[in-house]
């Protein structure tokens, strides 16, 4: 009887990992967090219960066979651990970098219940690291079905999508209207939590699954979808274009010089490399005092990036209180860690310049929570009088991104929301024959692993249609 | 790779370059524009399309050597590569029988506006030209401006050729009826047309090229205020009504790294930046 057998005995801790001091960190855009040794790794991978029924596969949106892998990287076996991942995953190293675990997998894990639960994430990130280091082996691929699909945008749904199709056999073509692949992976997600060479490999890895990738190619543009289906030869479209645009306060002085959207700052030192100006072309300014307006994991990245330019100070403001925050629990420690003040219940109300047209002061007002609104969260009010200044060199905008219209408007006949996000049924089918989508451009701005999500499920709907159409 | 099949050096530090890039000589129209990227540390410029050839799959595109990339571009020769163009960008010009059409082009800028007149006299349109550079010497498209036009006007800010300044528009506007201004150019000479065309009511249009650096609607540095509204000039433009862009912000906001973009030309003409790489 299972009474009789002896407990395990349970680690509540879950074993840290090893990240470069706050103090050192603060000074360079290498990666954070090092990774697990080896030993580490299987230290952690040892507290797993291996449960009979696990609930964390449950939390996976990409519904990854964790127990199994975990069973199999504690028995040593990590080439065939990292298989298992891959049959569902094609992006862990990415996954296992900035996936918020906290919130699905590791959520479940019944470990949580008396202590930390398995730091699955780790676990992901050790698996893919070490397969990287070795090189990559390609899985074998179905037998050519002859069908073309393109894809549109190389973001996490994009990529998610192509590398599905491709070991399906489907001829795939990903179109990227940026001259890099990766989508917010290279231009949002800064180089200190995920490196872009990590990026680039898992690019590279697709790849060789053969798929064609197109870079430089805005679709709505340079080629619109009705002209992928009628005159380039694709039987199916898979649209995963993401929510690129930024969104501004609204407030006077906005336009002022030093004031950035997010999306720019972060453009032009993740995919721009600016913080390598001037050995890159692309130039960024920051100079002492830096505002960064939001909380969620963007202002993060933002606030994080402007410290290791070399603000002297950064300030996060935000409207609401910490509890209230989007941002990942994790990204809010580091920042604080690194020396990052944040200013809770607060929101600009103009931005002030000097006569050379350069912000130089922003006004703020308190605010003050009231009921929840329609996200569930307290409403911010404003504290009638309660007006401060804060002087500042430099102002980043993180108060969120709306889809990319393009593709929208030029598709004649693809239903849109009243947001711009494109409708779809649960499988990521538009209201136009074979033409699918997903992630943000469908749900608006989410995570990468939501993302990857819909681009699997895509794939399974794109590959039903296929096979199915005469 | 987008290999450059012919180099024009239409006058000093002005080139032509025309490119293989058969994709978007096939979508392109007047007044779009590409991003081009030098090589894999490029920054992303925005050019003007100037002449596209579906048939021949080429398009092509001036600039004018004033920073490190269009500098590093005036190097590059026929049967080089540049690593990435992206395109075609903006909204196209809208083309079509206005009746009398004043169409005025200052600098590099000249060479898109020839590509506008053709559309606008293909589509029977009545042109008024007008070109303008700070000397003579970097006047060019003279001839085959004037071939396409009813009336043909020269401006230098010294004066060494035709009228000194835009100051006869005043006279020539007080005299002639137009339908419609074009106007192409550094942004003071788009206010200055603007400005002259404002008490005659006709409906003016002005091409803004601001900084930008994805040039698709991702990064709203393009940002500009028209008719007190927040406009992106990469998705919402490139051309925008005249009369209602706030110019001095403008002006403003394409100054903001003047400082970086000095150094960086600097550093380009002095043999590198130090990292090794000509």
């Amino acid at each position: 009887m299972a009474e009789s057998k002896p407990k395990p005995k349970v680690r509540k801790q879950a074993v840290p990992i090893p990240k470069q001091p706050p103090e050192v960190r603060k000074h360079n855009f290498n990666e954070v967090a090092l990774g697990y040794t080896e030993e580490q790794a299987l230290e952690e991978a040892n507290r797993c219960l291996q449960c009979p029924k696990p609930q964390c596969i449950r939390g996976c949106p990409v519904e990854i066979d964790i127990s199994t892998f975990i069973r199999l990287l504690r028995e040593g076996k990590y080439d065939e651990a990292i298989k298992k991942i891959k049959e569902k995953n094609s992006l862990p190293a990415i996954c296992g970098r900035v996936c918020p675990q906290e919130e699905q997998c590791q959520k479940m894990c019944v470990l949580g219940k008396v202590g930390e639960p398995v730091s699955i994430g780790r676990l992901e990130r050790f698996l893919a690291d070490w397969e990287r280091a070795r090189g990559f082996t390609v899985p074998e691929k179905a037998p050519s079905t002859g069908k073309r699909v393109a894809i549109v945008g190389a973001g996490p749904a994009g990529l998610t999508a192509a590398a599905d199709l491709a070991k399906l056999g489907h001829e795939v073509v990903i179109f990227e209207a940026l001259h890099l692949a990766g989508g917010v992976l290279v231009y949002g997600i800064p180089e200190f939590r995920l490196p872009k060479s990590i990026v680039q490999a898992e690019v590279d890895y697709i790849k060789k699954l053969g798929v064609e990738l197109k870079l430089g190619y805005l679709i709505g543009r340079t080629y619109t979808i009705p002209e992928l289906l009628k005159k380039r030869g694709f039987d199916a479209v898979f649209i995963g274009t993401g929510a690129g645009l930024p969104q501004f306060l609204g407030i006077p002085g906005e336009n002022l010089g030093g004031i950035y959207s997010a999306n720019e700052f972060l453009i032009r030192v993740n995919l721009m490399k600016a913080y390598a100006f001037p050995e890159y072309d692309t130039p960024i300014r920051i100079g002492r005092h830096v505002a960064v307006i939001g909380g969620g994991n963007v202002a993060m990245d933002a606030a994080r990036s402007a410290l290791r330019l070399g603000a002297e100070q950064v300030c996060i403001v935000y409207r609401r209180s910490r509890e209230e925050m989007p941002a990942r629990k994790e990204e809010i420690e580091n920042a604080e860690e690194e020396g990052i003040i944040c200013k809770f219940l607060a929101a600009p109300t103009r931005f002030i310049g000097n006569e050379k047209g350069w912000v130089k002061q922003m006004e703020c007002i308190c605010m003050e929570l009231g009921p929840p609104d329609e996200s569930g969260r307290r409403r911010p009010v404003p504290v009638k009088g309660s007006e401060f200044l804060m002087d500042i060199d430099t102002a980043i905008i993180a108060i969120g991104r709306t889809p990319n219209p393009i593709i929208q408007s030029t598709t004649e006949g693809l239903a849109v929301t009243k947001w711009g996000t494109i409708v779809t049924d649960e499988n990521g089918k538009t209201s136009l024959e074979g033409v699918y989508a997903g992630g943000d451009i469908v749900t608006g701005e989410a995570t990468v692993i939501s993302a990857m999500g819909a681009g699997k499920k895509a794939a399974r709907a794109i590959h039903e249609y296929l096979m199915n159409k005469k | 790779m987008y290999e450059i099949l012919s180099v024009r050096e239409l006058a000093p530090k002005i080139k032509l370059f025309e490119v293989h890039a058969p994709e978007i000589a096939e979508k392109a129209r007047p007044g779009q524009f590409i991003m081009v990227i030098i090589n894999e540390k490029g920054e992303r410029v925005p050019l003007t399309i100037a002449e596209y050839d579906a048939g021949k799959g080429t398009i092509a595109f001036a600039f004018n050597e004033v920073g490190k990339t269009t500098k590093q571009l005036g190097t590059l020769k026929e049967g080089d590569r540049v690593w990435n163009i992206t395109g075609p960008l903006g909204n196209p010009s809208e083309i079509r029988n206005f009746g009398r059409v004043l169409c005025v082009a200052g600098g590099v800028m000249i060479a898109p506006m020839l590509l506008q007149i053709k559309a606008l006299h293909e589509t029977g349109n009545t042109v008024v030209a007008v070109v303008g550079a700070r000397i003579k010497e970097l006047l060019f498209f003279k001839e085959e401006i004037k071939a396409l036009s009813h009336k043909f006007y020269v401006a230098t800010d010294d004066g060494s050729e035709g009228y000194k300044s835009l100051e006869f528009l005043k006279d020539v506007l007080a005299e002639e009826k137009f339908d419609r201004c074009v106007a192409m150019g550094p942004v003071p000479m788009l206010k200055t047309v603007s400005e002259f065309t404002k008490p005659f009511g006709i409906p003016t249009v002005v091409t803004l090229m601001p900084v930008m650096v994805d040039g698709m609607g991702m990064c709203g540095v393009c940002r500009v205020s028209v008719g007190g509204k927040m406009k992106f000039g990469c998705v919402d433009g490139p051309e925008f009504d005249g009369h209602l862009v706030d110019y001095e912000e403008l002006i403003k906001r394409q100054r903001m790294f003047l400082p970086e973009e000095r150094l960086s030309s600097l550093l380009w003409e002095l043999g590198g930046c130090g990292c090794g790489r000509k």
